[in-house]
């Protein structure tokens, strides 16, 4: 199958791209890394009248530290960069770990961060990462741009907060606190296929090695990235323990996931493999946040 | 409506100009409008890794980028590996450790393993097996593939 006709813009400026879809509204999409829109055009599955493509703007591509230890991603950085980072090594451990399990080397090459945000697929190690680490995202319109945190910005199945006339333009990742630990854990029918379930830990312990915080994100256990309250909750204020991890594992996959029975997989099936992930993935941040003073 | 765009794109060290309607795919354009049918379409969307050519020295789908986009840019294909009478020595191992069959998933699988044994002249067969990751064979269980890529490794370091 090939994509059907449509009006195609290479602006150079964000200014300009913006433009275009002020212009052209609904009936333009946004064109990034296109490792996900491109296979959805090529079966016909999408059929934008209008493509907006980002690829020739320079400014969209960077990646820096920000004044307070965090750091900043441009929209159209792509996950090769962002895997061979130094910076994000440092500052981004969990990032660092997350983009090799990303697709492939060849999708990786051209797949950017933004357009996987934007593209807000359920499955994607990025969207859960993104909410794992308490992200902000930086939209912009002609009207102005607005920061909106990550666990705000999806609302649904490939749905965000993004209005037709917006791009994200940036993502800003806070620096991890001290005696902190993450871990993303997932599993696959085959390497580097879409995760059957997936779950993103991010844990802080307090000065008296209890838990301060553990955050997990699942992917593909639900309609967007599922971030497990009440397991979180049942773990705060207690010591890191084989047993809390495995009640709270246990309530994550009971209570704060909702997986869907497709082909790939049963609901009750990936209700089991989210228990498994979820027990290793808050031991291994545990372990880690223990070893991080 | 703007319905043709002039390109110009470098591919195996020679510029092409032509003019190219947006949903041209750079699979099709390689295949159609340049002759270099070396370049193999498979599932269309990303999955399979036949069409994977270096765009800019990096593996990527060629069936995941409009011909337009490649303007400016620098494309390989298998055809810029070697020739019949001077194989790359990649093409060469393959020939000789049995690396393929049928041959059609053969281009896209040398076109990723270029850069990846320039990065890694050693690599262990786990990480091979990772590099070949993105490539679907159909015939020969990979076994001969891993070999080849050994050998490959082998023939480049001397």
């Amino acid at each position: 199958m090939k994509p059907a006709p449509f009006e195609y813009y290479a602006p150079t400026t964000i200014d300009e791209a913006l433009s275009h879809l002020a212009e052209h509204g609904y009936d333009a999409k946004v064109l990034a890394g296109g490792q996900s829109l491109i296979p959805m055009m090529n079966f016909r599955l999408v059929q934008p009248s209008v493509l907006v493509d980002l690829n020739n703007i320079a400014e969209l591509s960077y990646i820096h530290p920000d004044e307070s230890g965090g750091l900043r991603l441009g929209a159209m950085t792509r996950h090769h960069q962002v895997e061979v980072d130094p910076l994000v090594a440092e500052l981004a451990p969990l990032l660092h770990e997350t983009m090799p399990k990303i697709a492939t080397s060849q999708i990786r090459s051209r797949g950017t961060f933004g357009g996987s945000l934007s593209h807000a697929d359920p499955s994607a190690e990025l969207v859960s990462v993104s909410v794992a680490l308490d992200g902000r995202f930086r939209l912009r319109g002609q009207n102005g741009e607005r920061w909106v945190p990550a666990n705000e910005f999806f609302i649904g199945l490939f749905t965000t907060l993004l209005e037709p006339d917006e791009i994200l333009v940036e993502a800003a990742l806070p620096s991890m606190p001290v005696r902190s630990g993450c871990s993303l854990m997932e599993v696959a029918r085959r390497p580097h296929d879409f995760a059957l379930v997936g779950v993103a830990a991010v844990v802080t312990l307090d000065e008296n090695k209890l838990c301060q915080q553990a955050r997990m994100v699942f992917l593909s256990a639900g309609d967007g990235p599922m971030v497990a309250h009440k397991a979180a909750e049942s773990l705060k204020g207690q010591a890191p323990t084989l047993e809390a991890i495995r009640a709270a594992a246990e309530i994550a996959a009971s209570e704060d996931i909702d997986p869907g029975s497709d082909i790939h997989a049963t609901a009750e099936f990936r209700r089991h493999l989210a228990n498994v992930l979820a027990r290793r993935a808050l031991e291994q941040a545990f372990e880690r946040a223990a070893d991080n003073k | 409506m703007q319905n043709s765009f002039n390109i110009a794109v470098t591919v195996n060290d020679t510029r092409y100009e032509r003019a190219v309607e947006p949903r041209i795919l750079l699979s099709d354009f390689l295949r159609h409008d340049l002759g270099l049918t070396g370049t193999h379409v498979g599932c269309e969307h990303g999955v399979c890794g036949a069409c994977t050519i270096l765009f800019d020295g990096q593996p990527a789908r060629s069936c995941l980028v409009f011909a337009v986009q490649a303007h400016g840019h620098k494309i390989t294909t298998v055809e810029g590996l070697g020739t019949i009478d001077n194989l790359h020595p990649i093409q060469e191992a393959f020939h000789e450790a049995h690396g393929l069959q049928c041959g059609f998933c053969t281009p896209g699988i040398l076109t990723t393993i270029v850069p990846f044994l320039e990065q890694n002249p050693d690599p262990s067969e786990e990480e091979i097996r990772e590099a070949i990751s993105g490539n679907l064979c159909r015939c020969t269980g990979y076994q001969h593939i891993v070999d080849a890529v050994k050998l490959a490794a082998e023939k480049m370091r001397k």
